[in-house]
């Protein structure tokens, strides 16, 4: 399939988050070998969502390496249960998220849990970048650049959630170390082309990604690339 | 007649009740605030707005104007103070940790570090820090990890979670659960090893504060219960003292205003916005 051919039109909006010309793309394939209930691209920029079934494995793939995906988790059947970053933390006693984690809602139960992962350590630290805190980050000039906050207040509409129901969330593929100091920030990524991720839906949960398109710093190398999301099922999991 | 009282009749049970109200507790709030008998040094007691000992197992909360000077104090070494703070002219704008440790550049809370909202905002300031023991990681305990951990995480039972009693705290202000995110906590320290392990350093000893500016009108909510990590198997807290002043939000003059770009730029906004709505 091809993936750059997509016509460019005439517009005055920035739209920024386009791949250089060249990039190199590797789509992959599911983490966990099972029947495919569901295998969705998700451009540069773009958000996402998708209830993935309990049981059922979610495979991100990290197509052009080095992509932020920003990640927000519900319970399906009631969204006022949701990730919750420490929990999360306190409960493997770890600031990274590595295989075997477990995602932790904010009444401390297991919503995901990550069955395989393909580079040293995922960030959950760092949260998603915004218009607004872009201001902050980079200067009042980026106010009109794109955000994850966007991505994720635009599909969470979607689902009847509001502000309200943003909280902290996982970067896939994104570095965010801490040093003895305290001292934080995203860095160089650890990931590349078509590494990935695996993540168990221990109930069913509503997966809401952003495809980050910030241009001001290495979350994405500077060149947002696609994402490939692949659902697998399989008969000794399924619940 | 009950054991010694007479609570017999209406008028009985009036004087019985009301016999009770001179009496005190080593936790209770004290008004008016300028009664304390507590009063922070250097401080003009008129200006007091809130005075309280909050109860281990115990929680505070309470709406304060642009400017208010918070402390909170760790009377024993053993206090946790799990903080939330909201706009309360837009409670939806609120306290992001992510956004407090990454826009700083710093993943551990000290003097001059501000708390921001995902809205590009200062909620409020830490303006004072004796202790330096803090946790922006960890959160609050939930029902599941106390029940593990104690037995029981009911609210009013003997080892409430830090979550039901900020979800008590919340609604009295017309909150829900939605509206509540990771909060930050006071007084026990947790640092990050090379390996990401959350490492637990407990508290600095007795009689630390910190003190937070309000840098806009805020909801503020105080759940004083012990840090999840805390090794201790049972269930330990110590009192947690709060004094509230009427004071000056920060501004230019203040050195950690313009301590960094990105926190000059957050002040900045912070004001952009509450002028606009006349504040």
């Amino acid at each position: 399939m091809s993936t750059d051919t997509v016509e460019t039109i005439r517009t005055t909006v920035p739209v920024g988050a386009q791949y250089a010309p060249g990039s190199l793309l590797d789509w992959s394939e599911a983490l966990v070998p099972g029947d495919i209930v569901l295998d969705e691209r998700v451009a540069p920029n773009a958000p996402w969502s998708a209830v993935v079934r309990a049981g059922d494995v979610l495979t991100i793939v990290d197509v052009g390496g080095n992509q932020s995906a920003d990640c927000l988790m519900f319970n399906a059947h009631d969204t006022s249960e949701r990730y919750s970053v420490p929990d999360t933390l306190t409960w493997q006693g770890n600031a990274y998220v590595r295989e075997g984690t477990v995602l932790r809602s904010g009444l401390g139960r297991p919503l995901m849990t990550v069955v395989g992962n393909e580079i040293d350590r995922q960030d959950t630290i760092g949260g998603a970048c915004s218009k607004e805190s872009n201001t902050l980050r980079y200067g009042h000039h980026t106010a009109y650049q794109h955000g994850c906050r966007e991505n994720f207040l635009a599909e969470a509409s979607r689902h009847g959630l509001t502000s309200r129901d943003l909280v902290s969330n996982l970067n896939w593929f994104m570095n965010v170390p801490v040093e003895a100091d305290g001292a934080l920030g995203i860095v160089d990524g650890l990931s590349a082309p078509g590494r990935r991720v695996a993540i168990r839906a221990d109930m069913d949960v509503l997966v809401i990604v952003s495809n980050c398109p910030q241009m001001n710093n290495p979350c994405n190398e500077f060149n947002p690339t696609p994402l490939r999301m692949i659902v697998t099922r399989n008969e000794d999991t399924v619940r | 007649m009950v054991g010694a009282r007479d609570t017999a009749s209406v008028l009985a049970a009036r004087a019985d009740a009301r016999a009770q109200g001179s009496n005190v507790s080593d936790w209770m709030p004290y008004l008016p605030a300028a009664s304390s008998p507590f009063a922070p040094e250097g401080v003009d007691p008129s200006a007091l707005v809130w005075a309280e000992t909050v109860a281990p197992g115990g929680y505070t909360h309470k709406v304060v104007a642009r400017g208010t000077r918070l402390r909170l104090e760790d009377v024993t070494g053993d206090a946790c103070a799990h903080v939330l703070v909201f706009n309360a002219l837009e409670p939806w704008e609120r306290l992001n940790v992510a956004d407090t440790q990454k826009i700083p550049w710093q993943a551990y809370l000290g003097a001059g570090h501000p708390l921001l909202s995902g809205e590009g905002r200062v909620l409020a300031t830490v303006v004072a820090d004796t202790s330096a023991h803090h946790d922006a990681f960890c959160g609050t305990s939930s029902d599941e990890w106390n029940v593990v951990k104690y037995g029981d995480a009911a609210p009013q039972g003997p080892s409430p979670s830090g979550r039901a009693l900020l979800t008590l705290a919340g609604v009295k202000h017309g909150l829900t659960p939605r509206d509540l995110p990771p909060s930050v906590s006071f007084f026990q320290g947790v640092r990050v090893e090379d390996d990401g392990a959350l490492a637990w350093q407990g508290s600095a000893g007795p009689g630390t504060y910190v003190d937070l500016v309000a840098e806009m009108p805020l909801i503020v909510l105080v759940a004083n219960v012990p840090h999840p990590l805390d090794p201790r198997t049972d269930y330990v807290v110590g009192p947690l003292r709060v004094h509230a002043w009427r004071g000056d939000p920060s501004g230019p003059a203040d050195e950690h205003y313009s301590a960094s770009p990105e926190r000059e730029r957050a002040y900045l906004n912070t004001t952009d916005y509450l002028e606009a709505r006349g504040l």
